[in-house]
């Protein structure tokens, strides 16, 4: 078991099989994502109080459900590398920030767009949930910032690592904190927890969407940590030789 | 008391330059190790490994056959830091900077005055240390490394801003702490003439 | 080991000398003590003169405001906590000292609290005066601040540990304590209206106060960590 986690963590065995795994990601993505968009737009019933504007949840749902674990991914392979020095690790966290960014700004944009017809405005401060979100955002600006402001890698590695461990424990603090902000100014939310059971018919597509955008997710992943190792590796040997043998890829 | 630095097949990558491959030393109680080579080969960064500053690519430093980050603050218990920038604070005079170094470390119970005055500061203790010319900061500096009890002396570049008779002083200091059974890890770019055992390491 | 040489200080021996030689350098430089002050009392006076001299409102902006001003107040403080300390080598010193670092780190944090934090808790009543806080908000409001800059405090030392040697460090610093910040914001100026609005108030400061705790607990460790990645 042990040296499986070794042979995965050499870069070269990771570079060669991350492009046999990609796929398996990328397909069944494309699948859900097209059943879920589908079936959202036009199978789902319409909502009696939302009307059409409540189908923006396929798209809002997954990406804030991504926005958050993309952070999880960071920290905990920022972790990894820290105590198992593993350089894999630091290269999954560097390759997840900015996707991670990407969903929780689509997040919040979707979210807007919802709000635009139930609260009549682009933003409501009373949202707990869209407010969490963009502290995560400006969690995630930090840590790119980081990353960015320090030139040698092994300690941009490091430093950032420790900076997402330390802004995990707060994303758990930011929501129950913001939580208890809006219960104070009788925020309203979009999504209710525990509200009404959702018609099967909206709820598969919006699962169905989950999982597509968690394979999408996992395949960009694939492709953005594969690009890291290339450069990162790029005085290598093993880099030399594969650009170099005739197959090339 | 016997001690014993040891290390063996030390690797640095610093960015994209690798500073040493493969290095590795064994220094024992009474012994010299010298790094020499020019500006930005390494010597710094070898120090500081050794101190357990800096993250080595691989192979590991020891401090009596237990490695060193295992067992840091025994080890760092053990030694004395001396380098370019002397860790002084300019704001404050000799007598307090000394004695913030004494809540950290164990001292040797020296006479504090004959330190001094060996030093050719026991005039300046009441004056805050900017005040002072470079020389006499770093003669506060070595004041600090004695009265510290400690068996390791890493000393990074000890001649910087030192007059002939300051250089003279260092190295005595080095060979009677040697001679009294300590150890010593010392990177110079400039000639250094102490009589005792000494290893060299050339730096490329 | 086996040999037993001389005793190594107590870790209390280290945290106190941190501790000590910081406030000792505060006294010599007053300049840094007292800046982040008068910034404190420059931003309160900024709010009137952008808003308006209507006292319900500033009343109402009263507590969020002063908060606003002692984050702020406490982010200008902070990017030198370690900055002289690597510059003049001091850090490699305390890397290499026998002492456990977490230690030797809160020790300087809590100098800087002492001399960051405890000012703004001491000088805030003024301004909630000017800002017509009632007096029995005000105990409430010097309480918030008092857990809340601690917690400020701990969390940007591991800031100012992350950032110490980088270019455009204060801004870089800005935007990663700020986030982190959030919370005990929300909390503390929040206490500090529901205060004021004759509400509960002890779910908040309970909350800040466990904050507190909890960075008291983890921070020395990541600001450790931080500080001896910085400095390879």
């Amino acid at each position: 078991m042990w040296k499986f986690f070794h042979r995965l963590a050499s870069p070269p065995h990771f570079y060669r099989l991350a492009a046999v795994f990609a796929p398996w990601f990328a397909l069944p993505a494309l699948v859900l994502i097209a059943y879920g968009v589908y079936a959202g737009l036009f199978l789902a019933p319409m909502d009696y109080q939302q009307g059409d504007a409540f189908r923006i949840i396929y798209v809002h749902v997954p990406s804030a459900y991504l926005s958050i674990m993309a952070y999880m991914i960071m920290a905990i392979s920022g972790g990894i590398g820290l105590i198992w020095r593993m350089k894999l690790a630091h290269a999954v966290a560097a390759a997840a920030a900015p996707l991670g960014a990407a969903f929780t700004f689509l997040a919040l944009v979707t979210g807007s767009i919802w709000g635009r017809p139930m609260w009549g405005t682009w933003w409501e401060w009373g949202d707990p949930r869209l407010t969490s979100e963009l502290i995560l955002l400006f969690l995630y600006f930090g840590y790119m910032a980081l990353r960015g402001a320090i030139d040698d890698t092994a300690k941009a590695d490091k430093a950032s690592a420790v900076l997402a461990l330390v802004g995990v424990v707060n994303v758990v603090i930011v929501h129950y904190s913001v939580e208890w902000w809006s219960s104070l100014h009788q925020g309203q939310t979009l999504l209710k927890e525990g509200g009404p059971a959702m018609d099967p018919g909206m709820l598969y597509p919006l699962l169905a969407m989950i999982l597509g955008f968690t394979f999408l997710f996992g395949s960009l992943l694939l492709r953005r940590v594969r690009t890291e190792v290339l450069f990162r590796e790029r005085r290598t040997r093993w880099v030399r030789e594969m650009i170099l043998s005739p197959e090339g890829s | 008391m016997t001690a014993k630095l040891s290390a063996d097949d030390l690797t640095l990558i610093r960015g994209e330059r690798c500073l040493f491959e493969g290095l590795g030393f064994a220094l024992n109680s009474g012994e010299l190790l010298l790094l020499e080579g020019r500006n930005g080969c390494g010597k710094t960064s070898l120090m500081r490994a050794i101190a357990g500053m800096l993250s080595l690519e691989t192979g590991q430093v020891l401090w009596n056959d237990v490695p060193v980050l295992k067992q840091r603050q025994t080890f760092h218990g053990e030694l004395v830091w001396l380098a370019h920038r002397t860790g002084l604070k300019g704001d404050l005079n000799m007598v307090e900077n000394l004695h913030f170094e004494e809540s950290l470390r164990p001292q040797s119970g020296r006479d504090r005055e004959a330190v001094y005055a060996r030093l050719g500061i026991e005039r300046l203790k009441r004056l805050p240390l900017r005040s002072l010319s470079a020389g006499q900061q770093r003669r506060v500096a070595l004041a600090r490394m004695l009265l510290a009890d400690v068996p390791l002396w890493l000393l990074d570049e000890p001649f910087t801003n030192l007059d002939r008779e300051g250089r003279k002083l260092v190295m005595e200091l080095a060979e009677e702490h040697l001679a009294a059974g300590g150890l010593c890890v010392m990177a110079a770019h400039q000639d250094v003439d102490i009589n005792g055992p000494v290893t060299k390491i050339q730096m490329q | 080991m086996s040999d037993s040489g001389p005793q190594i200080p107590g870790i209390f021996s280290g945290l106190w000398a941190t501790a000590r030689r910081d406030l000792l350098l505060a006294w010599k430089r007053p300049g840094d003590v007292l800046n982040p002050l008068f910034f404190f009392a420059m931003v309160c006076t900024l709010f009137p003169l952008a808003i308006g001299p209507s006292p319900e409102q500033l009343e109402f902006i009263g507590p969020g405001v002063l908060w606003v001003a002692a984050l702020l107040s406490t982010l200008l403080s902070l990017n030198s906590l370690f900055l002289g300390d690597f510059e003049d080598g001091s850090l490699d010193q305390l890397l290499v000292s026998p002492q456990p670092l977490p230690v030797l780190a809160l020790g300087k944090t809590l100098a800087h609290w002492l001399t960051s934090g405890l000012p703004l808790v001491l000088v805030s009543p003024i301004l909630a005066v000017t800002y017509r806080m009632p007096a029995s908000v005000v105990p409430v409001m010097m309480l918030t601040l008092l857990l809340g800059t601690i917690s400020l405090s701990l969390l940007g030392s591991i800031g100012a540990a992350l950032t110490v040697g980088l270019h455009r460090g204060t801004a870089l610093l800005s935007l990663l304590i700020l986030p982190l910040a959030m919370p005990v914001l929300l909390l503390g100026a929040n206490t500090v209206s529901l205060a004021a609005g004759n509400d509960i108030y002890t779910t908040g400061v309970w909350a800040l106060g466990a904050y507190a705790i909890a960075s008291l607990s983890l921070a020395p460790y990541a600001t450790a960590a931080a500080l001896r990645i910085s400095n390879e």
